[in-house]
């Protein structure tokens, strides 16, 4: 048996601390974490967990928007009736997330740092060639089954997708990751693959994500996770939108709008040319979907999930009508 | 094991056999009190596992174990090259070549995932983390991946299956109206929620497996061969089965490693295949490819069927899965010609999964019927109905029973087909496109003959035991409903005892031919049981109708009284102590007159003895016949299935709420294959990546709209003792087509390949 050690943080200092250690992982609702034990991609040699820590699992609303502990599961905040009405984005792209067994484990830290579910990376086994387990061995991708592979951000070293829904929600809200010791904003937590692949964020050994605060935003109140799949429930996306719509005093003018894609690149993707090319626009159906195509600008396919091109516009635009009442 | 305490829920009539009685085994399964195979609890378990290769084709030059075997814990690793003098069981007809070795490890490596070792060790973590320690090395050799791979040239045409009657070609090249077109299907596989597995136990020669199993006999039979034992030595216990959909039918070369481990290592060992293990521990169905051509006249009527089909095998074992099973069967046409060919990859040798070969080939007819009745311009029912088939065209023999006709005209009334509007996308409700569909299908009855023991125990209780097994369609409800009528009992009077192979002989549970073949048994002894306790009661010192000089009595409602009543009337507990008996035990079976007591075993452990559906003087199969809304997203192709109505004609049923939900199991997994399923080969190792369930999709409780099922059936007695069809096949036949020629209806798209993926309708 492979041999491991558990402990129990004692503070979240203690927890820091012993992160740090080469072979350490957290753990929290362990969802992730047992799953790629299992499928040989983690072997941790120390686990540490946080999930007794107190102070951390808190939702605050204020008037200022709202601040989600780390160790908050993803079902709490699902089903919060404040965020519901302040940010539907948010909590639609938790209940369309994962299974209902797995929203009650999983905390919304863990689910930001969920890691792709590429089958190259999780079979070492099978290919032992993988750019983020084992950097330098190759992208076994490339020329494999790629339907659920990437066609935004990818880089000639890795073209595995971020599957999570929640981060392409927080992403189009600018939400602001808390860390131990500093903040930052979501776009700049989550790293392209470009010749690094196996780094995926910016946190640093020993850093832990403490939580999210999101600002409360008129486009934030009008928004929509829109996830299309072909099953209707408990899979990953072929493609997802999550979008913000603020309009002028007339109803019809675009004031602010808000684009971020999920399940086609490997990052939480915001769409700022949609957005830029429909602020002060008029919503109409026919402007949306011009705007929409751009949400593919710059994507590349590699065979099988060359239809995901066709598809994120779609997506963007039907979520776009269909916040702004058009759909 | 022994079911307590019956419930009858529902509207229970008189007569136990054709009411709604709730699955006995529903309690137990719920409430966690259902022992399966691998929770028994045997002491002193050591645990296997396998190690699997990680090429597709090639060979293994060299195993290193010494890290594995110096492994904390570890007892045994077993490799290729471990002598397990093993031989080589008969097939399934039980023809057994003479003393040839059997190997279920090799060094030649021939699908990826393939065993190439086992480690068993004290614990189960201890023989995975030693199993990882196994050091293979391979000598890569070219992989053939699937069908379509222009390296895939072993190609073996199967004359014996090729069916032809008039000239096909002919009518078809002189026909108005053509439809040519290739349909193709993927590998699918059978994911039960309870994996594969089993735990072995030696006592001295005598060998007990726990292991779930849709066949005790003839997997008793098979391990008997392997290992060269007494088929009385062999004991397969399987009294729950957690799913099974064909691939719990036979023992496994897993089954052979673990029984060999408890040999060497003189104690029980457990082996649990893992789910990924799944996808190649056993086949799933193969992938098939088919060519169809019709010829019709220009009013619709047709002339010419023409189907070329293939499927894929494996390297080092032939199986079948036949694309032209339904196809003749399902319409009147004079001229008709089929092939079929085998086409040689790497994969492991594929199995049978529900409605092998009717399924596939119901999805070529069914879509090219559709396609039919849109180059004709007509309604795809009429044109069903205007080719109705009034007799089997391939045996020239007449249906013992085919409602299908009515199947499809109770279907399309319940389904407001007539409401329809024929052009594809004219249905629409906003940016949903609305398609109609209709799928037919059929399933042969098989039948084979079975025994059944029934006691009346001293406490009055009726005992009923046999071999066959229940995994969910409701083999002990059914049995105790049978034995209940006939012997003139209440339901809750009797206790069924299945799944050993030391009890009653038994047919495989498989085929659609376990309950005919059972209800045959038991209603044969238990109305020998009903005579005999007449005739003690007649006869006997104290009972007290011998001096009612009555010449016949009458057993109602578990009491045996006179026939008109006037006298006595007796439970059998209180009978049997009047006449100073213990108890009473009834054998019958339903093998053919004369059949000698030591070929009796032949019908149990083999499939020798199976009478297809043209074995008497008529033809016999179960119908079906489905109508699906879909709903299509006219932006992203995803389509979600609505509402189904679907009626069977499947003779007498013999409880309607297990034969509607075993209908219902059945269009779920067609609309999982329709939609959803896959296996994904990598095209250069021919690995199964999506080798889990939350890659390969099946249908979840949001997928599956109301479904209504209908029974339009009448009792048969040509295809069984009691009336009944096979109903646990046929469901799934049919739906796959239905769904596929709704998404043509609502998009105008017509896909030949499934699943049809939103990517393929965008």
């Amino acid at each position: 048996m492979r041999e491991f050690s558990y402990s129990l943080a004692a503070s979240l200092e203690d927890a820091a601390h012993r992160a740090k250690a080469a072979g350490a992982l957290l753990i929290a609702g362990g969802t992730t974490l047992l799953d790629l034990a299992k499928c040989g991609v983690t072997e941790p040699e120390a686990v540490v967990d946080i999930s007794k820590l107190t102070g951390f699992g808190e939702i605050e609303v204020t008037d200022g928007g709202v601040k989600i502990g780390a160790l908050a599961r993803m079902s709490d905040v699902a089903e919060h009736a404040e965020l519901q009405q302040y940010f539907p984005a948010v909590t639609q792209s938790l209940s369309l997330a994962a299974s209902a067994q797995l929203r009650n484990m999983a905390t919304i830290g863990g689910n930001l740092l969920q890691r792709t579910r590429c089958n190259y990376f999780r079979d070492p086994a099978a290919f032992p060639a993988c750019n983020k387990r084992n950097p330098g061995s190759g992208c076994s991708a490339l020329g494999g089954v790629t339907r659920n592979h990437a066609v935004l951000g990818v880089s000639e070293h890795c073209i595995a997708t971020y599957h999570g829904d929640l981060a392409v929600a927080l992403t189009a809200f600018d939400a602001v990751i808390e860390l131990t010791g500093r903040e930052i904003g979501i776009e700049d937590f989550f790293l392209l693959p470009g010749d690094t692949p196996d780094r995926e964020t910016v946190l640093q050994p020993g850093e832990i994500i403490t939580g999210i605060r999101i600002a409360a935003t008129p486009a934030a109140r009008k928004s929509l996770y829109l996830k299309v799949r072909d099953r209707q429930s408990y899979e990953f996306a072929a493609a997802s939108a999550a979008v913000g719509l603020e309009l002028e005093a007339d109803g019809g003018t675009i004031r602010d709008i808000r684009v971020a894609l999920g399940g086609v690149a490997t990052k939480p993707w915001r769409a700022r040319a949609v957005e830029q090319a429909l602020i002060g626009k008029t919503l109409t159906e026919d402007t949306v979907r011009e705007a929409s195509r751009l949400a593919v600008e710059g994507a590349v396919a590699h065979g099988d999930n060359a239809y995901k091109i066709d598809l994120v516009p779609r997506v963007v635009a039907r979520a776009i009508l269909t916040v702004g009442g058009l759909a | 094991m022994t079911l307590m305490e019956p419930r009858k829920h529902g509207s229970a009539s008189d007569s136990a056999v054709g009411s709604r009685l709730s699955r006995l085994d529903g309690r137990l399964k719920i409430t966690g009190g259902a022992t399966y195979a691998l929770e028994q609890p045997v002491e002193n378990v050591a645990h296997a596992v396998l190690v699997p290769a990680t090429i597709g084709a090639g060979r293994v030059v060299s195993i290193d174990t010494s890290a594995a075997e110096a492994s904390p814990g570890v007892r045994l690793v077993i490799t290729p090259q471990t002598e397990m003098g093993l031989l080589v069981s008969g097939d399934w007809g039980g023809n057994r070549p003479e003393i040839v070795p059997y190997h279920p490890l090799s060094l030649d490596v021939t699908y990826n995932g393939q065993a190439i070792a086992a480690v068993i060790a004290e614990t189960i973590e201890q023989a995975a983390e030693a199993a990882r320690l196994v050091k293979v090395e391979y000598e890569e050799g070219a992989v053939v991946v699937d069908l379509f791979d222009p390296k895939a040239n072993n190609r073996k045409s199967l004359d014996q299956m090729a069916v032809k009657w008039g000239d096909a070609e002919a009518a078809f090249a002189g026909a108005a109206v053509q439809v040519e077109a290739e349909y193709r299907t993927p590998r699918e596989y059978h994911v039960p929620i309870e994996p594969h597995g089993l735990i072995a136990e030696w006592s001295g020669d005598q060998l007990t497996v726990w292991e779930p199993s849709q066949w005790t006999h003839g997997m008793a039979r098979m391990y008997s061969e392997w290992f060269d034992l007494p088929l009385e030595n062999v004991r397969v216990i399987s009294p729950f089965i957690g799913g099974g959909f064909g691939s719990k039918g036979a023992p496994y070369f897993y089954g052979a490693v673990a029984i060999f481990a408890a040999k060497v290592l003189q104690r029980p060992v457990k082996l649990a295949v893992t789910r990924s293990q799944g996808f190649t521990a056993y086949g799933g169905r193969a992938s098939t490819q088919q060519t169809l051509k019709l010829g019709a006249s220009e009013d619709g009527k047709l002339q010419a069927i023409i189907v070329d089909g293939a499927n894929e095998t494996s390297t080092y074992a032939d199986f079948t899965e036949q694309t032209e099973a339904a196809t003749p069967l399902m319409y009147a046409v004079e001229n008709f010609r089929s092939s079929h060919t085998l086409v040689k990859t790497n994969t492991v040798t594929p199995g049978a999964l529900r409605a092998p070969g009717k399924n596939p080939s119901a999805f070529g007819i069914e879509s090219a019927m559709d396609e039919l009745a849109y180059k004709l311009g007509m309604d795809p029912l009429e044109l069903r109905l205007k080719n109705y088939a009034d007799h089997d065209y391939q045996s020239g023999k007449p249906w013992s029973s085919r409602r299908l006709r009515e199947a499809l005209e109770t279907g399309a009334e319940r389904f407001g087909w007539s409401r329809r509007s024929h052009a594809p996308r004219s249905m629409k409700e906003g940016r949903t496109l609305i398609g109609w569909g209709i799928g037919c299908g059929t399933f042969p009855n098989l039948r084979n003959s079975a025994e059944a023991l029934i006691r009346i125990l001293p406490n009055g209780r009726v005992e009923v035991e046999s071999g066959s097994i229940d995994m969910g369609q409701g083999t002990y409800t059914i049995v105790a409903q049978t034995a209940a009528d006939a012997l003139g009992v209440p339901v809750d009077l009797v206790d069924v005892k299945l799944g050993d192979s030391l009890w009653a002989g038994a047919p495989v549970a498989g085929g659609s031919m376990l309950a005919s073949s059972i209800t045959g048994a038991v209603h044969k002894a238990a109305v020998a049981a009903r005579e005999e306790l007449i005739a003690l009661a007649l006869t006997e010192e104290g009972s007290p109708f011998r001096e009612t000089g009555a010449n016949t009595l009458s057993i109602e409602n578990g009491r045996i009284t006179t026939s008109i009543g006037d006298g006595p009337a007796l439970d059998f507990a209180t009978f049997l102590r009047q006449v100073r008996r213990e108890s009473l035990e009834v054998r019958r079976d339903t093998l053919p007159e004369g059949t000698k007591p030591a070929d009796a075993n032949k019908f149990w452990t083999t499939m020798a003895n199976v009478q297809g559906p043209t074995a008497t003087d008529f033809s016999v199969h179960s119908w079906g016949a489905h109508f699906v809304e879909v709903k299509v997203d006219e932006d992203f192709g995803t389509v979600r299935v609505s509402r189904i109505v679907s009626a069977f004609d499947c003779g007498l049923i013999y409880n309607p709420k297990l034969a509607e939900s075993q209908w219902r199991g059945g269009i779920i997994m067609g609309i999982g294959q329709a939609l959803l399923e896959e296996g994904l080969i990598d095209p250069r190792n021919g690995r199964v990546i999506n080798n889990n369930l939350g890659d390969y999709l099946v249908p979840t409780n949001a997928d599956v709209p109301h479904i209504e099922v209908i029974s339009v059936g009448e009792p048969d007695l040509e295809a069984s003792v009691l009336g009944g069809k096979g109903v646990g096949e046929v469901g799934i036949v049919g739906v796959a087509p239905a769904i596929a020629n709704a998404v043509f209806h609502a998009t105008g798209k017509r896909i030949r390949d499934l699943p049809l993926t939103l990517d393929k309708i965008l």
